[in-house]
């Protein structure tokens, strides 16, 4: 095979028995590579109603066929999947940076991890020699530490590592993991999986050429990308970064803050990108392969946190920033840093946060809770203090908070659940549902819970395509459109940075896969196997018992918390009767049932005729 | 004798370079055909968030590695100071790898003999300095890049003393 490896290997922590089988073309063209082939393994690899600590819930890392190549982005990604702990569905996330290319050039399209290691361990691969080493000495320790501390004891600088920090040991429920310092595979849990297994780190070192079918012409359209990604398509990555989202958003008032309270940021100027490139960036660098480079690397020059050093995007910078009511980059850098060291996602952790703080302010949680921390909005100290506490899983408070906003809240009861501002138990991301419509409809269909990146609904919102006060139908077309795009850009695994820059769209994508794969693939075939990646999650989550229309739901206080900012703005929230038929536009351009399941017809349609038990028993049940 | 303004070898702007490797990649499938960065004339170092820099050979004027082969395999352009291997004589054993102080030779995977850059002398131009996004590799003299740290430096100078309140 060219481009992929055409190999599959799988290791079983509990017994440490390692074996490979390989990757048919079928798959391989039906699921592409990335999250895609990874749902399609999960699903073929778990029972339904194991839970997502369960030895038995297997933990798969996932090349794409681009991974390897010289393609700009591509080169360089891989993804995580497996069930949830948050959600208790689909989890996923892709990650860039260097890890990636040497999984593929060790010859593995995917890595099945199941079962649960005696004791803390890592996985080292290196080509076709696996041996699961102990990490004892590792434990406690951040990913970078864990990543320095493996290649030294491997005596191989070049080495890779993907790893987890105490709070993936300690099974917090949105743990990260992270290569390369700054680079996560950061939502959905996928590092307590990987704690769950005491299954510390993965290292890899990879020798073998990869190779693509048409080098002439590939050499040819990476060189067209390389000049794409000198353009407007991405000169927002290459200037200001994300952070620039801060004053775009505060001024259409879609700037959530303190917990989804208002939907504008007095402190907006203090924390924007213009702000932050001007005082904190030190330095813009670049992951493998990439033509574009976006890292902002930040460095606090003075203060209690002087020298503290991150990369930061416009979604941390949000959920500890304006989430929190927090006007001070300085202490939004540390907590992005202390939250990699931690190996915590970087948008819940803020959300976490300022659940607890809403929930503070409203006498739900006490000061007593708190460990005598003053938890108000806006309390920068009291953020950092409480990131360490949800770190470590110390005292009363971190312990619950490290269960995310969703099962925190019902551990705490007392009307705790209306300050939870989540989908499916995913914490939401950095954009006001109440006043970006179309990403609330979005945001609630995606299998993966609260997800911005799942369809990004909040573009023809923040465009101005659409009338974002109000949900209409269409909006359930162009959600479905992008979503079975964003889940090929995840599957072949570009950056989605890079999306702009492939002016023919879905042309572009297959003209892409078939120059490095030789298998041929039309844009209508490709947009098949979206659309396919899109129902077998779903299915995924209907075995799982959620995924039916009564999870595709937005958070308390979106429907009932008017936004009370002056201006454009005032007033607004969803209605229920808007949403609901935001639910039947959506599920009727998707071929689902009023209920938010495939049809019979359309699983046969898509090839996914096998899963019609998993149909069948949710309408007996009405799950 | 070679003059100064003809000995000329790749470097890179610290300041530039954002450590992507394109040049890694693209090094490899020019000579090779295949994306393997280990077989690649230049390597990226990350040392932590902020330092990147790509190595390759600097033509060195009294290059070490020549000076250290046993088997007298490496010779050095008396006109470009591209250093050549002689595949019959290399026998990979790796003295030339330990004379170099930057690694910039290397134990090709397959070959079994050293490799090192040659300026794409082939193809005519450095592929890498073509494809590096940031632009931060450029083919130089050593008096050229010594002219490049004085000009900045002086220039450096007078902005920041002109930036200082009076």
């Amino acid at each position: 095979m060219f481009a992929y490896a055409g190999k599959i290997l799988r290791v079983d922590l509990t017994t440490g028995k390692v074996s490979t089988e390989g990757l048919s073309e079928e798959l391989a063209k039906n699921y592409i590579g990335g999250i895609g082939l990874g749902i399609r393994l999960l699903m073929d690899n778990s029972k339904p109603g194991v839970d997502a600590f369960d030895p038995l819930n297997p933990i798969i890392f996932v090349t794409g066929p681009l991974s390897g190549t010289m393609g700009p982005t591509a080169g360089n990604g891989y993804a995580v999947v497996s069930k949830s702990p948050a959600t208790g569905g689909v989890g996923e996330a892709k990650a860039h940076g260097f890890f990636g290319p040497d999984l593929k050039r060790a010859g593995y399209d995917a890595v099945i991890i199941t079962g649960k290691a005696e004791k803390l361990s890592y996985l080292w691969i290196d080509d076709d020699r696996v041996r699961v080493m102990s990490a004892e000495r590792m434990r406690g320790k951040s990913p970078h530490e864990t990543d320095k501390a493996i290649r030294e004891e491997l005596g191989d600088y070049y080495i890779r590592v993907s790893a987890i920090g105490e709070s993936g040991e300690k099974l917090c429920r949105f743990a990260a993991i992270i290569n390369d310092e700054f680079r996560a595979i950061g939502r959905t849990g996928m590092g307590a999986v990987m704690g769950s297994k005491n299954l510390k780190a993965v290292a890899v070192r990879g020798t073998h050429d990869v190779n693509v079918a048409n080098l002439g012409g590939f050499r040819d359209f990476i060189k067209m990308i390389h000049e794409h990604m000198k353009g407007p398509a991405t000169a927002k990555y290459r200037t200001l970064g994300t952070p620039e989202n801060v004053l775009v958003l505060n001024s259409l008032s879609a700037l959530a803050t303190r917990n989804f309270t208002n939907a504008t940021f007095e402190g907006a100027e203090k924390v924007s990108g213009e702000y932050l490139n001007a005082h904190y960036i030190k330095k813009i660098v670049g992951c493998a392969t990439c033509g574009m480079r976006c890292d902002h690397i930040a460095v606090v020059p003075e203060g209690p946190y002087q020298g503290s050093t991150s990369r930061l995007e416009f979604e941390c910078l949000w959920s500890m920033g304006p989430l929190c009511g927090i006007d001070r980059l300085d202490a939004i850098i540390e907590g992005m840093r202390i939250a990699n060291e931690y190996g915590m996602d970087g948008i819940s952790i803020g959300v976490v946060v300022a659940f607890a703080m809403d929930a503070y302010e409203h006498g739900i949680i006490t000061k007593e809770q708190t460990d005598g921390i003053d938890l108000r909005f806006g309390n920068a100290d009291a953020l950092i203090a409480v990131i360490h506490k949800i770190g470590k899983r110390e005292g009363w408070l971190g312990n619950v908070l490290a269960e995310g906003v969703s099962k925190a809240a019902e551990i705490i009861g007392n009307g705790a659940e209306k300050y939870a501002c989540h989908i499916k138990g995913l914490e939401l991301p950095g954009y006001d549902l109440r006043t970006l419509k179309t990403a609330a409809l979005g945001f609630s269909v995606s299998f993966r819970g609260a997800c911005h990146l799942r369809n990004g609904a909040y573009s023809p919102d923040v465009k101005g395509k659409v009338n974002r006060f109000k949900i209409e139908k269409g909006r359930g077309k162009m959600i479905a459109d992008e979503g079975n795009m964003y889940n090929i850009i995840d599957s072949l695994i570009v950056c989605k940075f890079s999306r702009g820059t492939y002016y023919d769209g879905w042309k572009d994508l297959a003209n892409y896969y078939t120059l490095a794969t030789g298998i041929s693939m039309t844009p209508e075939e490709m947009t098949k196997d979206g659309e396919r990646i899109e129902n077998l999650a779903r299915l995924f989550n209907i075995r799982e018992g959620k995924g039916t229309r009564k999870y595709d739901n937005v958070p308390y206080k979106i429907k009932n918390y008017p936004v009370p900012d002056e201006g454009p703005a005032k007033g607004a929230c969803i209605s229920d009767e808007e949403f609901q038929i935001g639910l039947d536009d959506y599920y009727a351009v998707r071929g689902w049932t009023s209920d938010g399941v495939p049809a019979i017809e359309k699983l046969k349609e898509l090839g996914l005729g096998d899963f019609a038990y998993i149909v069948e028993k949710a309408k007996r049940v009405g799950a | 004798m070679p003059k100064i303004h003809e000995r000329k070898f790749i470097s890179a702007d610290p300041d530039k370079c954002v450590g992507c490797q394109v040049c890694e990649y693209i090094c490899s499938v020019s000579k090779e055909k295949a994306f393997n960065p280990l077989k690649s004339r230049v390597r990226v170092v990350r040392i932590n968030q902020l330092v990147n820099l790509p190595v390759m050979c600097r033509l060195c004027e009294d290059p070490p590695c020549v000076a250290a082969c046993p088997r007298d395999a490496l010779t050095q352009s008396e006109e470009t100071g591209i250093i050549s291997v002689d595949k019959d004589k290399c026998n990979g054993c790796g003295w030339c790898i330990e004379a170099c102080d930057y690694g910039a030779i290397m134990l090709h995977p397959d070959a079994k003999i050293v490799y090192v850059c040659d300026l794409c002398k082939e193809k005519g131009e450095p592929q890498c300095i073509k494809w590096c996004p940031e632009e931060a590799l450029d083919l130089v003299t050593s008096d050229v890049l010594a002219q490049k740290a004085r000009i900045t430096a002086v220039k450096k100078l007078f902005t920041e003393a002109a930036e200082t309140p009076k």
